[in-house]
């Protein structure tokens, strides 16, 4: 019965095309907007999500702010990695003045170890990142950036050449690439940078001291950056006699929380703007719908008067709007998909999707307007009495 | 088997009560096809709404085939309608938006008879009015006459075990009249039970008994 009351309702449906359309037209363009909002919304926030987890959100941050003589040095963070915590490199940092034949500039300087590599996701394009021996030995050696390598040093073939860092020599061992992004070439983009020993750095930088400050701390393998926060908590406790304010964490996971609410928001509330012309539609349809009742009684009489009972008029007027609005939300779906396609030809770099979560909002919500303003309509229909429906209209 | 038995209907316009039917009796056998007659406003339309289950008696009992119709809801009303009678109305009223054989099939579609069986009757019935040919034709593109034998078609798909046709002749010419009633005729050969309701003589007088309609009483037509 449902399926033959579907079937007529989609003939008279079809039957007036035009009108069909002009009465879906609320709801094509109420789901036409939920849905491109919603994603546009959608498709930026992943993008600037991406951005932010290439920068490294896959790491800690920790510095240590009042450690009351109980300093952390290079070997605690040996035995951070020897427990399986994760990967800890440390960082000091200070700005030098670099030397190179006549050339002189300002160069920041960050003192740290070779694991600093992995944690921090940098490539180096020629020769190699700092070695534990360089660490071990207190040697002289740096690895720089591009920038560093073509003003100061006069190219990237410099390797092996030696540079003056507050009138101390080094030796070019690397260079990194250019297109590094992590976080802390972003900040000193344009700038000159160098990477040296930690243990060497102390002795460049007066500021820098045998103790370790910050460092940096990626998860092992296999385990989150909370479980390492967890971790490293628990282990620096311990270190610290349980004086919880004398370190303190941080990663970029804040960062995204906190842009991930706004646009969670932003999301929300176009959405509810756009819900809201999707409920100017559904009035729209039950508009259409009374009418059409009122147009067809002497249709509901035949039908009644020749055995159809309530509940299958009824199911004929909501199958109806149901028809109407779930049509409308299809092509308002459709259309979506297509404007969103013309949008990514013009936005770089993002590239917009309708999102299925939004686009099943949209169904469901297409739905929930076709039976509920369709309900009024179709009870309307339902409740007349056969004998005055027939002699409608004589 | 069609029995009234004291019938009023009443009806309330304002202060004023109206007396459509007033204690009617009726008996009509199965086979029989009877004119019903009556001017416009004798209650003879209240008569046919009742017999046609379109409406319930104020008072008194309606028994079709044997069954009281009283207290029924309107969908059990509705199941009676669909199972038990045939209308044929003056007016042809055939749903315009489909054709002519959609328009045959629908009461067996309520009836939810499989959709195979619904096809061999449809085309049965149709062919029984001489319109198979014009089956996927919409009313509109009908003549009067061919209308109402789709009409009349519509009514015996459902072998109804009443065909009740109120006015059948009263849009159609004399000559399409004429086929009307000889289809009327065949029903009635084929033992179908017929009451004809009509306001006109010459069409009331075809059927083998007649009823008369007069401000709500019923009374017996016998021949001089």
């Amino acid at each position: 019965m449902i399926w033959q009351s579907a079937k007529m309702a989609l003939k008279s449906v079809m039957g007036s095309k035009v009108r069909s359309f002009l009465t879906m037209l609320g709801i094509i363009i109420g789901v036409f907007a939920l849905v491109v909002l919603v994603s546009l919304v959608d498709g930026a926030t992943g993008y600037v999500t991406d951005t932010i987890s290439s920068l490294g959100s896959s790491y800690v941050t920790v510095s240590v702010s009042d450690d009351k003589g109980r300093s952390l040095h290079l070997a605690d963070l040996d035995g951070i990695m020897e427990e399986g915590i994760g990967l800890a490199a440390p960082m000091a940092q200070t700005s030098a003045t670099g030397k190179s034949g006549r050339e002189s500039d300002s160069v920041i300087l960050y003192g740290t170890t070779p694991v600093y590599q992995t944690v921090n996701g940098i490539t180096v394009a020629y020769g190699t990142f700092l070695r534990q021996t360089d660490v071990d030995n207190h040697n002289y050696v740096c690895v720089i950036n591009q920038t560093m390598a073509e003003d100061l040093m006069g190219g990237v073939d410099c390797l092996g050449q030696a540079v003056t860092l507050n009138g101390l020599k080094f030796t070019v061992i690397g260079i990194l690439s250019d297109d590094d992004e992590s976080l802390t070439s972003l900040f000193t983009a344009g700038l000159m940078s160098a990477y040296i020993p930690y243990t060497t750095a102390q002795r460049v930088g007066s500021s820098i001291s045998s103790t370790i400050d910050t460092f940096y701390l990626s998860p092992m393998d296999g385990s989150t950056v909370d479980e390492t926060k967890e971790h490293i908590t628990d282990y620096l406790m311990e270190r610290f006699d349980r004086d919880e304010d004398a370190f303190d964490l941080s990663d970029l996971s804040l960062i995204e929380d906190a842009m991930s609410e706004v646009t969670g928001m932003l999301e929300t509330l176009l959405g509810g703007i756009a819900a809201i012309s999707l409920i100017v539609g559904g009035i729209g349809i039950m508009n259409i719908m009374l009418v059409s009742v009122t147009e067809r009684t002497r249709e509901i009489g035949i039908r009644k008067a020749i055995g159809a009972s309530r509940w299958v008029i009824m199911l004929q007027f909501l199958i109806e709007a149901l028809v109407l609005s779930l049509v409308g939300c299809m092509l308002g779906l459709l259309l979506s998909a297509a404007a969103l396609i013309v949008i990514s030809q013009f936005a770089d770099n993002v590239n917009f999707t309708v999102s299925p979560g939004v686009a099943w909002v949209a169904i469901i919500f297409s739905l929930a307007i076709g039976l509920l303003f369709g309900l009024y309509p179709a009870n309307k229909a339902a409740k007349k009495p056969p004998i005055e429906a027939l002699r409608y209209g004589e | 088997m069609i029995v009234l038995q004291d019938v009023c209907k009443t009806y309330e316009m304002g202060d004023e009560v109206v007396r459509a039917l007033d204690h009617a009796n009726m008996h009509i056998r199965q086979g029989e096809f009877v004119g019903i007659i009556g001017p416009s406003g004798s209650g003879k339309s209240t008569l046919m709404n009742i017999i046609g289950c379109l409406d319930l008696a104020t008072s008194g009992t309606y028994l079709l085939d044997g069954q009281p119709i009283e207290d029924y809801s309107e969908n059990e009303l509705a199941k009676v309608r669909n199972k038990k009678i045939g209308f044929i109305f003056q007016n042809f009223n055939l749903i315009t938006k489909l054709t002519a054989e959609e328009n045959v099939e629908l009461p067996l579609i309520y009836q939810r008879i499989p959709m195979r069986e619904r096809q061999e009757r449809v085309e049965a019935a149709l062919n029984r009015v001489g319109l198979w040919k014009r089956r996927h034709h919409k009313p509109t593109e009908l003549s009067g006459g061919q209308q109402q034998r789709v009409a009349i078609a519509r009514a015996l798909v459902t072998r109804p075990s009443l065909f009740l046709a109120d006015e059948p002749t009263g849009n159609l010419d004399s000559h399409t009249s004429e086929e009307i009633m000889d289809i009327f005729h065949e029903l009635h050969e084929q033992s179908n039970t017929i009451v004809l309701i009509t306001h006109d003589n010459d069409v009331a007088e075809q059927a083998a008994r007649r009823i008369r309609i007069r401000d709500g009483h019923v009374s017996e037509v016998i021949d001089p």
